[in-house]
Parts: C-alpha cells; sequence; structure tokens
C-alpha cells in the first residue's frame, strides 16, 4: 500500500472516527453536567437568558470601543483566517467532493486559482497572528503548548494544501498524501485541544452573556 | 553478410529511406526523450550503425493487449521500420514457429548474443504454489524468467502486468503474481507501464537504448523520465477547466460534452505519469479523456486495487468511513455519558457531605 493509499483509506476513517468520538464526548459530558441552580433573584427589566445570550454572542464579535486600538488587529486577523479557513474548506472543488463522499451533500465550488489566492492569504494571516501572540507580552504570557499546537496544526494542511496545488517540493501524489495526513491529524487534535473552540465558543459566550444579564450587567 | 551483421542505416537505405527522414526521427527521440536538439545527430548516426538487436520477448499472464498496441502503432512510420528492424527472435504471439522450435529459438539467441540481448516482459509472474498457475513447454514461467535474464543486457518490461503486476496482482491475487521488476534484481530493468502503454514510450525507449548504448533516465519506478516525467493532468487540454472549477458531473451531460474537467467522475490523471496526454494514441489521434473517459491511472502501480475507477480522487477509498464514524459517535456518546454519571455522583457525594458536619468538628466544639 502507498502512501496516498493509505491516507485517502484507513488514515481519513479513522481521524474521522476519532474526531467524532472526542467531539461527541466532550459535547455530551458538558451538557450532561450536573447545573448550577442559580439562586439569586433575577434584577427586573433584563431579557431572559436565550436573548441575554444571544445578544451576547453578537456582541462579542466585534471589540468595544475602549478597547478597538488594543484588539482591532486581533479581531480583524482573526475574521481573515477564519473566513479564509471556511472558503478553502467548503468551497475548493476537491474539498466539496471529498464531504459529498461523507454525506452525500454538495454545492457548487470557487474557481481555484481564487481559492489558492485565499489559501495564501490564510497562510500569511495565521504567520501574523502567531508573530503577534509571540511578542504581545499578555499574550505570550497565557500562551500554552496547546495554543501553539493548535496553531501549527491549523497551518499545516494549508501549507501542505498549497503545496500539493502548486507541485512544490515532491511529486503530487506524495504531497496529495502529506496533505491528507495533515488533515488526519487536525481532525485528531481537534476536539483535545483549543480548536474545539469551533462548538463551544457560542455556548461559552451565550452562558456568559445570560449569567451576567440575569445581574442586570448591562454593555 | 548475414542477417545479425546488417545495420539500421543500410536496411532503411534498403527501404527507400531517407537521410534526412532518419534524422527528423531522430530529433523526435531527442525531443521526447527530452535531449538536447545536439542529439539527434548523434542518435542518428548511430541508429545508422546500429545492428540487429536481439530481443527475447516473454509472455506471461497477459491479455495480449501490449502486443496489439505496439503492432498498431503508427503504421508505416520509422518507429515501425525501427520494430521491425528488431531481431524478436521469440514472440508467442509473432514468431511463426511453435513447440519445441521456439524453444529453440530462444536457446540459440541466449547463446549467440550472451549478455547482449534485450529481454522483453509483457505479463506478470505467478509465484503462488511454485508458480504452476502459469507455464510455458513445461516450465514456470518464474524458471523461464530466471534462465532468460541470466545473460541479458537489460530487461524492459512493457505493460503494467509486467511492471507492476498489473490486474492479476490485484486482490485476491489468487496466483501470487508479481512484476517481472521485483523478480528481477541483478539486470537494469527499464518499466514502460500502460494497461498498454504508449506504443512510442515504447519504441523511443528502444531507440535510445540501441543509439546511445545506455538506460535512459528512470523515476522511482524505473519509468523513463521522458515519458512518465509529468501528470497526465499537468498536459490535460481539460486542464483550465479544472482550474475555472468546470466539472462534468456526469459522463455525457453538458459538461462532459462541453469538454469539462473529469475529475469528479473519478480521473486519476492527476497523480498518473504518462504519455497519454502528449503523444496521444493512434498518431496522436486521440486518448481516453479526449474520448470522454476520466484516466484510470492504469500506469500507475496497484491501479486496480485504488478504490474504484469512478470514485474522485479527493473521496476517501474506504467503504467502512460511515460504520467507524457511526461507531465512534456511539462510542462516545457513552464516553460522555459515563463522564456526567459520574461528575453527577461526585457532585452528590460532596452536596451531602457539606451537609452533615464533621464529627471531629463536633466533638471539638463539645470539649
Amino acid at each position: 500500500m502507498e502512501l496516498l493509499d493509505f491516507a485517502r483509506g484507513p488514515a481519513i476513517s479513522v481521524a474521522l472516527a476519532i474526531f467524532v468520538f472526542g467531539t461527541v464526548w466532550r459535547l455530551v459530558a458538558l451538557f450532561g453536567l450536573p447545573r448550577m441552580h442559580d439562586l439569586s433573584v433575577p434584577r427586573p427589566g433584563t431579557p431572559g437568558p436565550i436573548v441575554a445570550g444571544t445578544k451576547e454572542i453578537f456582541r462579542r464579535m466585534w471589540p468595544r470601543h475602549e478597547f478597538s486600538q488594543l484588539s482591532m488587529f486581533s479581531f480583524l486577523n482573526g475574521y481573515v483566517f477564519h473566513i479564509g479557513l471556511a472558503i478553502i474548506v467548503f468551497a475548493f472543488a476537491p474539498h466539496i467532493l471529498f464531504l459529498k463522499g461523507l454525506t452525500g451533500l454538495h454545492w457548487p465550488a470557487l474557481p481555484n486559482n481564487v481559492v489558492y489566492a485565499v489559501g495564501a492569504i490564510t497562510v500569511i494571516s495565521l504567520l501574523a497572528a502567531l508573530i503577534h501572540r509571540l511578542t504581545s507580552p499578555v499574550l505570550r504570557l497565557i500562551s500554552t503548548m496547546n495554543d501553539y499546537f493548535s496553531w501549527f496544526i491549523t497551518l499545516l494542511p494549508v501549507v501542505t494544501g498549497l503545496m500539493a496545488a502548486s507541485h512544490l517540493g515532491a511529486r503530487y501524489e506524495t504531497l496529495l498524501a502529506i496533505h491528507i495526513l495533515s488533515v488526519c491529524a487536525l481532525l485528531i487534535w481537534f476536539p483535545f485541544g483549543k480548536l474545539m473552540h469551533a462548538f463551544l465558543i457560542f455556548i461559552s459566550r451565550g452562558t456568559t452573556g445570560a449569567f451576567l444579564a440575569r445581574r442586570g450587567i448591562q454593555f | 553478410m548475414t542477417e545479425t551483421d546488417t545495420t539500421l542505416g543500410a536496411e532503411l537505405v534498403r527501404r527507400g529511406v531517407s537521410r534526412r527522414a532518419l534524422l527528423q526521427y531522430a530529433s523526435v527521440v531527442a525531443a521526447q526523450m527530452m535531449l538536447p536538439a545536439s542529439a539527434a545527430r548523434t542518435i542518428a548516426a548511430e541508429l545508422a550503425k546500429v545492428h540487429r538487436q536481439s530481443v527475447i520477448w516473454l509472455s506471461f499472464q497477459e491479455c495480449t493487449g501490449c502486443t496489439e498496441s505496439i503492432t498498431r502503432s503508427f503504421s508505416p512510420t520509422l518507429e515501425d521500420l525501427i520494430f521491425n528492424f528488431i531481431s524478436l527472435d521469440y514472440h508467442h504471439t509473432l514468431q511463426a514457429v511453435s513447440g519445441e522450435a521456439a524453444e529453440q529459438a530462444r536457446e540459440t539467441a541466449m547463446k549467440e548474443n550472451k549478455g547482449k540481448y534485450i529481454v522483453v516482459c509483457d505479463g506478470s509472474v505467478p509465484t503462488l504454489d511454485g508458480g504452476v498457475y502459469s507455464t510455458i513447454a513445461g516450465r514456470t514461467n518464474l524458471d523461464l524468467l530466471h534462465e532468460t535474464v541470466e545473460n541479458a543486457f537489460a530487461v524492459v518490461t512493457v505493460g503494467t502486468c509486467a511492471a507492476f503486476g498489473g490486474i492479476p496482482h490485484a486482490k485476491p491475487n489468487p496466483t501470487g503474481a508479481e512484476s517481472v521488476a521485483s523478480l528481477v534484481k541483478d539486470k537494469p530493468v527499464i518499466n514502460i507501464s500502460g494497461c498498454p502503454p504508449v506504443p512510442e514510450a515504447m519504441t523511443g525507449t528502444i531507440a535510445y537504448v540501441l543509439s546511445l548504448g545506455r538506460i535512459p533516465d528512470l523515476d522511482h519506478l524505473g519509468r523513463p523520465m521522458a515519458f512518465f516525467g509529468e501528470t497526465i493532468h499537468d498536459r490535460c487540454y481539460r486542464r483550465p477547466f479544472y482550474e475555472k472549477g468546470y466539472f462534468a458531473k456526469s459522463f455525457d451531460d453538458e459538461g462532459a460534452r462541453q469538454g469539462w474537467c473529469l475529475y469528479e467522475v473519478g480521473c486519476k490523471g492527476p497523480v498518473t505519469y504518462n504519455a497519454c496526454a502528449t503523444v496521444k494514441w493512434n498518431s496522436g489521434v486521440s486518448f481516453p479523456i479526449q474520448s470522454g473517459h476520466g484516466c484510470l491511472g492504469c500506469s500507475e502501480p496497484d491501479f486496480w486495487d485504488r478504490g474504484g475507477f469512478y470514485r474522485p480522487l479527493a473521496a476517501s477509498t474506504s467503504t467502512k468511513t460511515g460504520m467507524y464514524v457511526g461507531g465512534a459517535a456511539a462510542a462516545g456518546a457513552l464516553a460522555g455519558l459515563v463522564a456526567t454519571t459520574v461528575a453527577r455522583k461526585r457532585k452528590s457525594a460532596a452536596v451531602a457531605s457539606m451537609a452533615q458536619p464533621a464529627p471531629e468538628k463536633a466533638e471539638s466544639k463539645e470539649g
């Protein structure tokens, strides 16, 4: 069995299984946890938890005026690579075919050259995020190996994908196999590291919003 | 002058082929083999001096498609003349003699051209159960191969069966079929893979060996770089549609008729190295993708077992992914429920212990 056969066959199947196992495990464990009953009396006139939580989710999508100068780069750069990653994963024809093979669903793709350009911008944006993290004293202080490894495992499929598309460094089938294996690594790490925020970020923001609203905190 | 003393130059003159035509052919060979233009003159001069090359063609587990392909190359061309010029001393399909006389022809060629003859093989070699699944003149293919290549100058495998095992090697491989390249270790082996191979890859390689007396540059699978250096996809005329994201969704749909890329219907062009898209077939008329079918990847090892001809390259080849993922989801849910139950029990225990005062503290208060 050649490397590409291994990547397209058992490797991606096992990686997907681990991804699903870890994600379901964490979500079921999280939602099944015993809830702390808030015995405090809600402040009068405050919205219900769903409205407050939803408002908080949207409010946190843009920096507050007071912190705009300080955190604007993180916000904008974050949008660039998150949207970039979404375009790469969901708008590149071969990726759509991969997802179609798994789910049966498919949709129109963007031209390859557009996706390649988005890929290059995403790599630059991810590198900028790392430099920002390393040069900011506060961010550096609160960063752990989990953050750096999650960054690396996110960057890897984008770089290997661009290398495969441009036949850079090795034969195409080898680069394609390395690209698929890097996606496997991402899938395996996803539920157990910081990348899980993809599933949890809106839950945590909503919960925080509901909690603060009950105490009458207004932004 | 005996037949083997005849030079190719003399033979071409006898057939009325001009020196200009030979030079033109040499230029084509030089271009095909990625040699500088100046090499054309050397190739032409050396080809003219070449004596009839003894070739022993061994056919093992094969369908004769490779021979059919080569004998139906651009006839009548210089490639054809060179093919005819070779002293083909043994070839099941083409030889007139049969039985013991045929085997005697092979043995005579081996004896008279010791160390100089080329062995061409098509078909894979069965190795299971002593190789009994294919025999010639009562001898196994394996035995015949070892005996014939022992004093050969080089071995050329023609077709994917000989080069990589091909269809007989496909799962479950009931005859234990092996490629010739995996069985011959002490001779230079040139693999001209394909099912069947491009005829010009065969004749061009032979012309190169005859004129320059050495083995051409080979890739990591032993194939001449000149013909197997680029993927079908890289040289495909449908490639611009791939880049634009225009894909035929099924055979004979509007996209397919417009010549859009066949990636979605399983084309293996991106991982297949061959000259089909450039040299093409039948005097450069067409090749499979041009006639509307995706590349099967037939010049690559194990092409038969790579997850199906019509499954896109981007899709997983595993047929059990759904089962794995379903099982993983169930196992994940179970693990989550166990974790929740443990957390709830811990909380209940903690609440219970907080509700009752510690006995020691109570005692000390009393004291």
